[in-house]
Order: structure tokens, then C-alpha cells, then sequence
């Protein structure tokens, strides 16, 4: 686990990574810089992920592969769902960070876990 | 004329990656063979798509094919790649006059006369504009106007004030009634209107959701320390989503299918975000 999380916090701009189960919120594992609460970001981003998913689910887009949400001092990514087992694996970064990268280092994270 | 297709045909035959088809595709477009010539522009594009000229050209196709929405797209993107398209900004005045948008009209002529001063059709435009009357469509062949302009002028048009403004909240986008939806706080459809695959009417159950998913958004960005959220992204398995909101209160959903990349739904959704912000600012 720890060596998908590498993947992911070795790109410029991610402030930390992590493992976070998707059905109760809590952390499965971390790497974050000092500052980041990872209980909080687990338990927002498996909330917000879950509306995320019923949304698309109602638009008949199917269950979200990737998703990225932008803020102006940072962002959270983050690969939810079915292809990781129930386990979400995210990111939060600079505002400025590379997301096109960041993306496949998350999608080649989730594939680890698997 | 059919012998110029015929000729141009050839070169483009012999070498399929040269510039002809861009000579090919006006030609077709003058004869009237409209599907013939989206072919070679679309085929011309798939080869050259950074080609300003290109995108003019297919823009010009879909006008005499009154799929306005694309041509808005297809113009928007020869701007983007080269800015001082004199051609693609007098279609976008052009496709602005025609949803009522006169300002917009007016500057994007203004440009193009500051880029080429001494072109009389920029200034004979910007007249017909300001007296009124729609520009003469980039897409029309001078000798053989293929639109009429009083006829679509806007006001003629027009059945009601009130239908005019909420036809006008996304006029100009692509996919504007189907793939576009904006709710206020309490997740009231405030216009557009979203299908599914199978083309049923989803747009009450989303619109639900979403209201949801916006005040969520917003917290989480907050207690992260991510300031305000400006935008936020999904890759579905069979399409792609860009939520914004461009009032602190309403909430503005597009999707489209997985082929419009994620980085250009941005373009799309930040488009039409500055669209339902103007719309908003003048209902409230």
C-alpha cells in the first residue's frame, strides 16, 4: 500500500495521498504532509464521493473512474469506487499541480490495491 | 464548379494529407452538398485539428446546416488557436446577434475591424448591427446569400419575453437542451434539461442530487483549506461531467459523452457558466 502511495505523492504539487474506505469514511493509509488532517479529508471525500455517485448514477453516466474537485488554494482527486475494491484512493494537491499526472499515478494506485 | 470538385477530389486523393481538402470543402459547401463537404472538413480536421482554417471551414458547413450550437464551437475554437481570425470572429458576431446577444456581437466585430481596418464588410456589419440588422453570415458565399438576414433577427423571431430569456440562458452551446442544467440552492431547475442514454427525461432526479452535492462541494472545500471551490470534475464510465456554480447560489451541471475530454468540458463548462451568470444577474 505504502508503494502505491508513492506513486502518487512522488508528483510536484501533491501535498499527501491516501487509502480511504469508501463505505465508512475511515483511513486504510497516509502519506501527508504536516498540516493535512487525514480523518477529515477521508470522511469528506468518501461523503462527497457518495453524492458524486448517485448523481451520475441518476444522469445515467454510470459510477465515476475519476474525480477532481478545484479549489482556489488546492484540490482534491481522487479514484473512487469498484475497480479499488470499495477503497478510494486520493489526493490533495496544489492548486497549480500537474492533474492530467496525478490522475494516472491514482489510477495506477488503485490497480495496486486492488 | 464541378469540375474544380472534381480536380480538388483528385489532388486530395493523391495526397491526403495536403491542404486542398480545405479548397475541396468550400467548393462542396458553395454547390450546396453540405454533407459532402462536413465530410472532408471533419475528415481535414481529424488530420490537421490545430488548423485554424480548418475549424473556420467546418464552422461555415454547419451555419448553412443551421446546427448553430457547433458552428458556435467550431468558431470559438479557431479564435482559440489563432486569435486574429478576422473569419471566425465575424461568425461568432454573427451567431451572437442571432441569439440577441448584441454587445457581444458588436465587440467581436470591433476586433476584427481593429485587426483588419480596411476591410469594408467589418464596418458595413458593425452597422447592420448597430442599426439592428443581422451581419451578413460568414458562411454565406457573396454572391449567393444562403441566409437571410431580417428574418432572423431576434426580435422577429421572438415569441415571448419570457420564453426568449429562458431559451437564451445556454443559447449557443452545444448540446444546450439536453446536456446542461442549472438549479438554485434548493435544487429547482432554473433551465436546461438532461436525458439519459435511452433519451428518458432525468433532469428532476438529477437536479435532487445535485443540490446535495454542491453544499458538499462547498464544505469540503472549506474544512480542507482548498478556499472557495470553483469547479468540480467526474469521468463517468459512459460520459463526462463539470459542475460549477456561478452565482454563490445556483449550480451548473454539463455533461457530455466520454469522447469531449475533461480538460475541454472546463472550456465548455466556463462558457457557459459566464452565460448563466449574465442570464441570472438580469432575472434577479
Amino acid at each position: 500500500m505504502s508503494a502505491a502511495l508513492d506513486l502518487i505523492t512522488r508528483v510536484r504539487g501533491v501535498r499527501g495521498a491516501m487509502l480511504v474506505s469508501a463505505d465508512d469514511g475511515l483511513v486504510v493509509a497516509e502519506q501527508l504532509m504536516e498540516g493535512i488532517k487525514g480523518g477529515a479529508v477521508a470522511a469528506l471525500a468518501a461523503s462527497l464521493a457518495g453524492r458524486l455517485r448517485r448523481a451520475m448514477e441518476a444522469a445515467g453516466i454510470g459510477v465515476s473512474v475519476f474525480w477532481h474537485l478545484q479549489g482556489e488554494r488546492g484540490a482534491l482527486l481522487v479514484v473512487p469506487g469498484t475497480s479499488a475494491g470499495g477503497i478510494l484512493v486520493v489526493a490533495v494537491a496544489e492548486p497549480d499541480v500537474n492533474i492530467g499526472l496525478v490522475r494516472l499515478e491514482l489510477l495506477r494506485a488503485a490497480e495496486m490495491v486492488v | 464548379m464541378a469540375d474544380d470538385v472534381r480536380a480538388l477530389s483528385a489532388q486530395l486523393a493523391q495526397d491526403p494529407h495536403s491542404l486542398v481538402f480545405l479548397r475541396l470543402g468550400e467548393a462542396l459547401r458553395r454547390k450546396g452538398q453540405l454533407d459532402a463537404a462536413a465530410r472532408v472538413a471533419v475528415n481535414g480536421l481529424e488530420r490537421h485539428p490545430h488548423l485554424a482554417d480548418a475549424h473556420d471551414l467546418y464552422a461555415r458547413i454547419l451555419t448553412d446546416k443551421h446546427d448553430y450550437e457547433k458552428a458556435f464551437d467550431e468558431w470559438d475554437m479557431t479564435v482559440r488557436i489563432a486569435p486574429n481570425h478576422t473569419g471566425a470572429l465575424k461568425g461568432l458576431a454573427f451567431l451572437y446577434f442571432k441569439v440577441g446577444d448584441l454587445t457581444q456581437a458588436e465587440a467581436h466585430l470591433d476586433l476584427a475591424q481593429r485587426i483588419e481596418p480596411d476591410d469594408p464588410s467589418i464596418a458595413q456589419a458593425i452597422a447592420m448591427v448597430r442599426g439592428g440588422a443581422a451581419p451578413p453570415s460568414p458562411a454565406a458565399p457573396p454572391e449567393a446569400p444562403a441566409t437571410p438576414t431580417a428574418p432572423t433577427a431576434p426580435t422577429a423571431a421572438a415569441p415571448s419575453p419570457a420564453s426568449l430569456d429562458e431559451s437564451r440562458v445556454f443559447a449557443g452551446l452545444e448540446g444546450a437542451n439536453e446536456g446542461l442544467l442549472l438549479i438554485d440552492g434548493a435544487g429547482r431547475v432554473l433551465g436546461g434539461a438532461l436525458k439519459d442514454k435511452s433519451g428518458t427525461d432525468v433532469t428532476d432526479a438529477v437536479a435532487a442530487y445535485l443540490a446535495g452535492v454542491s453544499q458538499e462541494a462547498a464544505r469540503t472545500a472549506k474544512l480542507l483549506g482548498l478556499g472557495a471551490w470553483s469547479g468540480l470534475s467526474a469521468e463517468g464510465q459512459h460520459g463526462n461531467v463539470h459542475l460549477s456554480h456561478p452565482t454563490p447560489e445556483a449550480l451548473l451541471l454539463v455533461v457530455r459523452d466520454r469522447g469531449v475530454p475533461l480538460g475541454r468540458l472546463a472550456i465548455l463548462a466556463q462558457r457557459a457558466t459566464t452565460m448563466a451568470r449574465r442570464w441570472l444577474e438580469r432575472e434577479t
